[in-house]
């Protein structure tokens, strides 16, 4: 399910990740900004990818400003921001 | 074996992906006071994939979840049960019903999403005035409670005095619930020393809940673990003689004796099984009897 | 006679500074020095080219090079440690020769060699007289030691002492003595207080820290260097200072009597002497103010200068005589080369500084550094620049567990002994990769824009530029 409204989630503290979804007409722009970009840019893309389909989001903008996070912490960070679009919090 | 418990901030990735190597005994994921109402929502999901992912072989696993006057725990519940945690800590449990009302939506959340039934132990916080009185009751109420754990701060503030480093303010609220949890037959963890730059006090008050006959003891800094452990590990002397206690049960049922002495002590059976627990404690530590 | 000249650019003209020749600075001033940007700003106005720039270290505050760089005032530059915002440029590739980076005991070495010669030296002295007995013990702009730049005095053809504190003829207690000074000149301000020495440096207050700096503490008692006449340096980085915190406390439990306390001091270091862990303190450079106040009044704590430190050419130097040393390091690889001069970008943001002359020297010397750092492993199949070489390096010390570098079975076998964690390096940074996931390598540029010296006066190892990011 696609979110419905602006939502963040996550902090910009090392070894966490801020994550901004907001709703979008047609498919998924992902913005990425990370200090590992280099090494992990694309493990990272896929990380917010797989979560999005998990949670069936087909279009959304969303915005990543990573600081180093593990892959679970991404996957939180991503999936909380979801749930806080469609209003579950 | 749980020597050291280690409080982790819920929403803190920082922390959480250091759990395994802090060498703790038991990590203890807070849900509930280290995380904002706010965020409650964020830590919960962070902290199921911390125990979802990340390798804390090694390391018991519990969580802290908001206490059952909420409008959390349950949804801390659903996202933890799955990923299996060895202990739910309850805070502020006042009663027996406090914890049987966890356990019924336990078991209804089990039932539900196909988990093992009862598989999850409880650890009741005893950190009221009520919940200590209520110490016995509370460690009998379910066999799903597998220990009972003291939680200091809240306590005084409840009991109305001020919490000190010497702690005579909670010496009756220890011995009661030492007594309240061996009388139950389980286990009993002391409360967290909170300075954390008193090297000689966290020995001393580590030292201090071993003597009142605690199981381990909780912190919330890495740096106590290492002293916790220490000083709840058996000593040389105590892995020496539990082993002569059990050489003594031995030779007494060679000879056909029924009552054994060892350095002129009656040996019994709680004295047997307290040098059975020495000995299982030392070989998962990979300590040896001296020759 | 009289050696007081009324300006700098009255002095560069004096000295006969001309196209292609070297100037060089010490850092004592770190980020508050004013004198380096003051005398590159002269030179550039009189027009000369093609300057080389030798300094001991170059921090941000330098950045303004940046614009002689490019306007070929300056096209060389040397130095034993560059801070990241002007490490950056040089990434970039700003320069077209590679800077040189050497090590704080190589630097005078190469001079004493006649490899690495100095035209004029510029010495930045918070307090002089005029004829160039100096000091950095007084003076509003009080550093301290002045250790670097001694090596500057006695080889720089020309030697030019920069002072905001002039007083009258002799200086008491001074540092670098006349003898070798030819001009001073007096000028409103050589730096910035604020910058040139910090209050008291935290030690760090990260958990993860101090778990590493405590089993540092407990790797030195298991050693066998812990005993009675017992030496020992640490840099300034959180974990190392936490770890020198705990050392105290062994020591003290203990009763050991150290000998000596070596290098950059820092407040734990004057503590420890205060406390009776040391008999003495030998000082290059302090990093705070307590340092500069007990080398000012306590005759325990003495000045060195660089050679004394770690000169490999001097007929015996201080790191040679040094127990312990506690390292960081931004990289470490399975052969133990470590990594201090790049980030994890590739980017140059330090130096080597004392780190490999300490390391040479020092009986037992112990990196202390996490698993990783924002998901980066520190443990890489090839560091990307090998600052200090790994047969150099005894131990890593991270919150995961102490590799020891096989070279050292002896070691090695003492911490098993102790009861401590001790890991294959490889083993290690395999555990950090089932948690960080495995990084892909860095791209990397097509230029050297450094070369890194060895304190021998080889070189080590070539750091290459950064590609700009797609």
């Amino acid at each position: 399910m696609n979110v419905i409204k602006r939502a963040s989630s996550g902090t910009m503290e090392s070894s966490d990740v801020y994550v901004e979804i907001e709703p979008a007409q047609s498919g998924l722009e992902i913005l990425l900004e990370s200090v590992v970009k280099k090494q992990f840019g694309e493990e990272i893309e896929r990380t917010v990818r797989e979560v999005l389909s998990e949670e069936g989001v087909e279009s959304a903008s969303v915005r990543v400003v990573d600081r180093g996070a593990l892959e679970c912490v991404i996957r939180a960070r991503v999936e909380t921001a979801v749930r806080r679009g469609r209003g579950e919090a | 074996m749980r020597r050291s418990m280690l409080f982790l901030p819920g929403n803190n990735p920082n922390m959480l992906i250091n759990a395994a190597v802090l060498g703790a005994d038991a990590v203890i994921f807070d849900l509930e006071d280290a995380v904002s109402p706010a965020e409650k929502d964020a830590a919960r999901i962070l902290v199921r994939n911390t125990m979802r992912y990340m390798d804390l072989s090694g390391c018991e696993r519990i969580v802290r979840i908001n206490s059952v006057d909420t409008a959390f725990w349950q949804k801390d519940l659903l996202a933890i049960l799955p990923e299996k945690p060895d202990l739910i800590l309850l805070p502020k449990t006042g009663s027996a019903e406090d914890v049987l009302l966890a356990e019924r939506f336990m078991d209804e959340a089990e039932e539900s999403l196909g988990l093992e039934k009862g598989a999850v132990g409880l650890m009741p916080l005893i950190e009221t005035a009520l919940g200590v009185e209520n110490a016995f009751a509370i460690a009998s109420a379910t066999p799903r409670v597998k220990a009972l754990f003291l939680g200091a701060e809240d306590l005084t503030a409840d009991l109305q005095c001020k919490r000190t480093k010497e702690s005579r303010e909670i010496e009756y609220a220890r011995t009661r619930l030492v007594v309240a949890a061996r009388a139950a037959g389980v286990d009993v963890y002391d409360t967290p020393f909170t300075d954390v730059n008193d090297d000689e006090g966290i020995e001393l008050d580590a030292l201090t809940a071993k003597g009142l006959g605690f199981t381990g003891k909780a912190s919330i800094s890495p740096r106590h673990v290492e002293v916790i452990n220490r000083v709840f590990t058996p000593t040389l002397e105590e892995i020496d003689y539990a082993y002569e206690v059990m050489d003594a049960i031995e030779e007494a049922k060679r000879q056909g004796k029924g009552a054994i002495a060892l350095y002129g002590k009656m040996i019994d059976a709680p004295i047997v099984a307290r040098a059975e627990r020495t000995i299982a404690m030392a070989k998962a530590l990979g300590l040896e009897r001296r020759a | 006679m009289t050696k007081l000249v009324k300006s700098i650019r009255e002095v560069i003209e004096l000295c006969g500074l001309k196209d292609g020749m070297t100037v060089s600075f010490h850092h004592h001033l770190r980020n508050g020095d004013h004198v380096l940007n003051l005398v590159m700003a002269e030179i550039a106005e009189l027009g000369l080219k093609d300057i080389f720039v030798n300094a001991s270290s170059l921090f941000d505050v330098h950045t303004p090079l940046g614009e002689h760089i490019k306007n070929h005032v300056v096209t060389g530059i040397g130095a034993d440690y560059i801070s990241a915002g002007l490490g950056r440029a040089i990434s970039r590739g700003i320069m077209e020769k590679p800077v040189e980076f050497r090590t704080h005991g190589g630097r005078p070495a190469d001079m004493a060699r006649g490899s690495s010669p100095v035209d004029v030296a510029f010495v930045a002295a918070p307090t002089a007289d005029p004829m160039g007995n100096c000091t950095g013990k007084i003076g509003k702009s009080a550093c301290g030691s002045l250790g670097y730049a001694f090596a500057d005095a006695m080889y720089a053809k020309k030697v030019v002492v920069i002072t905001d504190n002039l007083v009258p003829y002799p200086l008491e207690g001074f540092s670098i003595s006349e003898d070798f000074v030819d001009y001073v000149v007096q000028v409103d301000a050589i730096g910035d207080p604020k910058g040139i020495v910090s209050g008291t440096t935290r030690i760090t207050r990260d958990p993860v820290g101090l778990v590493m700096a405590e089993t540092a503490a407990r790797v030195i008692d298991a050693s066998g260097l812990l005993t009675d006449g017992f030496s020992f340096q640490t840099g300034a980085g959180g974990a190392t200072l936490a770890a020198a915190k705990f050392l105290k406390e062994i020591m003290l439990k203990k009763g050991v009597k150290g000998s000596f306390g070596l290098g950059g001091i820092t407040a734990y270091l004057v503590d420890m002497l205060r406390a009776g862990c040391f008999e003495r303190l030998l000082d290059v450079q302090c990093f705070d103010l307590d340092a500069v106040e007990s080398l000012r009044t306590d005759p325990r704590h003495q000045e060195i200068s660089a050679m004394h430190y770690a000169s490999p050419v001097a007929k015996s130097a201080a790191v040679n005589s040094l127990d312990v040393v506690l390292l960081g390091a931004t990289e470490i690889d399975c052969d133990f080369n470590v990594n201090v001069h790049t980030d994890s970008q590739g980017s140059i943001m330090g130096g080597s500084g004392g780190h490999s002359d300490t390391a040479a020297g020092a009986k037992l010397s112990m990196i202390i550094a996490p698993m990783f750092r924002a998901r980066l492993p520190i443990i890489t199949d090839r560091v990307t620049c090998i600052s200090t070489p790994g047969k150099d390096v005894d131990v890593l010390v991270t919150q995961g567990g102490i590799a020891v570098n096989p070279r050292r079975a002896d070691l090695r076998d003492r911490l098993l002994d102790a009861g401590l964690n001790v890991v294959d390096i490889r083993e290690l940074k395999e555990k950090t990769e089932r948690i960080t996931g495995t990084p892909r390598a860095l791209p990397r540029g097509d230029r050297v824009v450094a070369k890194v010296i060895s304190r021998d006066g080889d070189v080590l190892d070539e750091i290459y530029s950064i590609p700009e990011m797609k």
